[in-house]
């Protein structure tokens, strides 16, 4: 019955619109934005009406050149959809371009057009030429540090800030080329001063909507405010997070990434019961149909029964799981001793080898001298089995190669790594990053209620999910904090003995 | 009652003798101590010099086999059967006087109305 509630369900996200509930998809760089359901995919966004799927990872000035190495990566895409994905940024970068030589075309054009006919200009234009110079020099630097990086995240749907920032400098640059065309460039105007101290308040201007840019988009979201709960869905690990004012998917990307190094590797092999447990509950009655002969309304009426029965029978399972959880753990302890002993006991047999001993080592007795390879190839064969036992039953077998167990090896070889040291990897599940390839992008649905691009408030819950796991963020907002002041002075730290004890004899 | 350190104390004493009472298990005295080396003097009400770490009797249970011995509230004690109580601690004290194989304590007590007393009687004697 749950299952097919669950299946209508995801079938209503399939369409997208009914009841509020939007699932667009955020999608790491470095994966096809089109996998396997392609055509599924298309149709999709023909229903979608509007949820636009227009995926901005850059800012104003900026181009991204991960987007364009994607571009090639990906042949056979409809284009459709690639398009859209880079019609963002390659505006952002058109705007930008276009901005910073704006200044430049407004000092050159009257140069060029009526040389002759303009006041010459000393020394006041030489300082303004200078110091629009290095205001266009700290814009460059500026705009190259802040916003040239390549997009980590593809995000669902439009980052208002920077659709608000690009359409506020498109609108400036049109305004003063606007005035620049009516009043400088009809009237043929002489003032060649007047036209240079246009140019440079252009280049003030622009570096204040840098500015603007820099406190929208970088640094309101710094002070916390809200404090996000992870939970991952299969296991019920969870982490605690504060973060500051940001819309919904901006959080969900900030999550993923924390995600990936804070929360430990998801094991499907580590459920929570063992099947022995629960299948013993279920297959301990039988159910005989006494002479009715109407099987379709029995059905419901067996299994209530059954559950009734079951229900009121005494429950041993707990007892059989304290057991075989403990049985279990001191397996796991003791494969783990034999595995630092057997660790320990290899490493020993491995030395640095020092240039002085090539001296003082004898002559008929050569140590053979191997590069790290070799010797972790060496030293892999007496511990091999034992770290085979140990991997089989912390059942991490899928995560650790005999190949990957090697490479580590050399690896802690190379940098001089104690067993110990060596060990950490396989003893401790660690974050799921370690495990990523990492050419490989991370693709994820983002669930929610509310319109992705509304920020985070009190009580919203959304959903990450992929196919096999999901995470589900809680916002609660962080306590207002009454801090009030109390002075001790230090000399006041005074002791006395304690009171008299009364014994009664 | 004063002492001075490294000075001999003298004191007008009076011999008090409580026979223990079984109660179940315990034999008890019927008083309550307070005091001793480690304690705090300052806080004992009933002493006149509050830097006096003796032993003092804080409280008598009416009836008690220490209130029928003669026993008062105040009282100092110098001595118990013996043992010295000027310079002991609080529970070295307790031990001394809960001692389970004797059922009789002998007590020297002091008090500031026997001084009185005895000054008194001095006075009233005329020195031929």
């Amino acid at each position: 019955m749950k299952q097919e509630r669950r299946d209508r369900h995801r079938s209503k996200n399939r369409d997208g619109s009914i009841r509020g509930e939007k699932s667009v998809v955020i999608q790491a760089p470095g994966e096809s934005l089109l996998d396997a359901d392609s055509p599924r995919e298309d149709d999709r966004d023909d229903n979608w009406g509007e949820t636009t799927t227009v995926v901005t990872g850059t800012s104003v000035d900026s181009i991204s050149n991960e987007d364009l190495t994607q571009l090639s990566k990906d042949s056979d895409d409809s284009s459709a959809l690639e398009c859209r994905r880079y019609i963002s940024p390659a505006l952002g970068a058109i705007l930008g371009f276009v901005s910073l030589i704006t200044p430049l075309a407004f000092l050159a054009l009257p140069q060029l057009l009526w040389r002759d006919s303009l006041d010459p200009c000393g020394t006041p234009c030489e300082g303004l030429y200078i110091s629009l110079a290095f205001k266009l020099l700290i814009l460059l630097i500026s705009t190259w540090a802040l916003f040239l990086r390549p997009p980590r995240a593809a995000l669902p749907r439009f980052f208002v800030f920077r659709c608000l920032l690009l359409a506020l400098v498109f609108l400036f640059v049109a305004s003063y080329w606007l005035f620049y065309g009516v009043r400088v460039l009809d009237p043929r105007e002489t003032d060649y001063r007047g036209i240079v101290g246009y140019a440079a308040s252009l280049v003030d201007a622009l570096l204040f909507i840098q500015y603007l840019a820099l406190v929208l988009l970088e640094v309101r979201h710094l002070q916390p405010a809200f404090s996000l709960k992870v939970v991952r869905s299969t296991d019920g690990v969870s982490r605690f997070y504060n973060v500051g004012h940001l819309s919904i998917q901006r959080a969900a990307a900030w999550v993923l990434d924390q995600y990936y190094s804070d929360f430990p590797v998801y094991n499907p092999a580590l459920l929570n019961l063992p099947k022995s447990i629960l299948t013993k509950k279920m297959s301990a009655f039988k159910v005989y149909n006494l002479g009715e002969d109407n099987s379709t309304n029995n059905s419901t009426g067996q299994s209530r029964a059954m559950i009734a029965a079951a229900a009121r029978r005494r429950d041993n399972s707990h007892n059989e799981y304290y057991y075989e959880e403990a049985e279990v753990e001191r397996k796991v302890r003791k494969r783990k001793a034999r595995l630092v002993v057997a660790v320990e006991e290899a490493f020993t047999h491995i030395k640095r080898h020092q240039q002085e001993d090539a001296v003082t080592s004898s002559p008929k007795h050569p140590r053979e001298v191997m590069d790290p390879r070799e010797a972790a190839q060496a030293i892999f064969a007496p511990m091999a089995r034992a770290m085979q036992k140990y991997l089989r039953a912390t059942r991490q077998q899928t995560y650790h190669s005999m190949e990957s167990i090697i490479s580590h090896l050399q690896f802690c070889i190379t940098h001089n790594m104690t067993p110990k040291a060596f060990l950490e990897r396989y003893l401790v599940p660690g974050p799921t990053l370690q495990y990523l390839d990492s050419n490989r992008g991370r693709r994820w649905t983002l669930v929610s209620e509310e319109p992705v691009t509304a920020s985070l408030r009190q009580g919203h819950v959304f959903c990450l999910r992929r196919l096999d796991l999901s995470l589900i963020v809680t916002v609660t907002p962080l306590p207002f904090l009454h801090i009030a002041e109390e002075f001790i002075d230090p000399k006041s730290h005074k002791f006395v003995m304690k009171l008299q004890s009364e014994t009664s004899v | 009652m004063s002492f001075v350190p490294g000075q001999p104390v003298t004191a007008v004493v009076e011999r008090v003798e409580i026979q223990k009472l079984r109660q179940g298990e315990n034999l008890i005295l019927g008083f309550s101590i307070g005091g001793g080396i480690d304690q705090d003097p300052g806080q004992n009400p009933f002493s006149e010099d509050k830097s006096d770490k003796g032993i003092y009797v804080t409280r008598i249970s009416p009836k008690g086999p220490a209130d029928l011995a003669g026993l008062k509230m105040g009282d100092k004690i110098m001595q118990v059967n013996g043992w010295d109580m000027t310079m002991v601690t609080h529970d070295q004290a307790r031990k001394k006087l809960t001692k389970k194989r004797e059922d009789v304590v002998r007590l020297l007590v002091t008090r500031k109305s026997l001084e009185e007393a005895v000054k008194h009687s001095k006075c009233s004697y005329p020195k031929h």
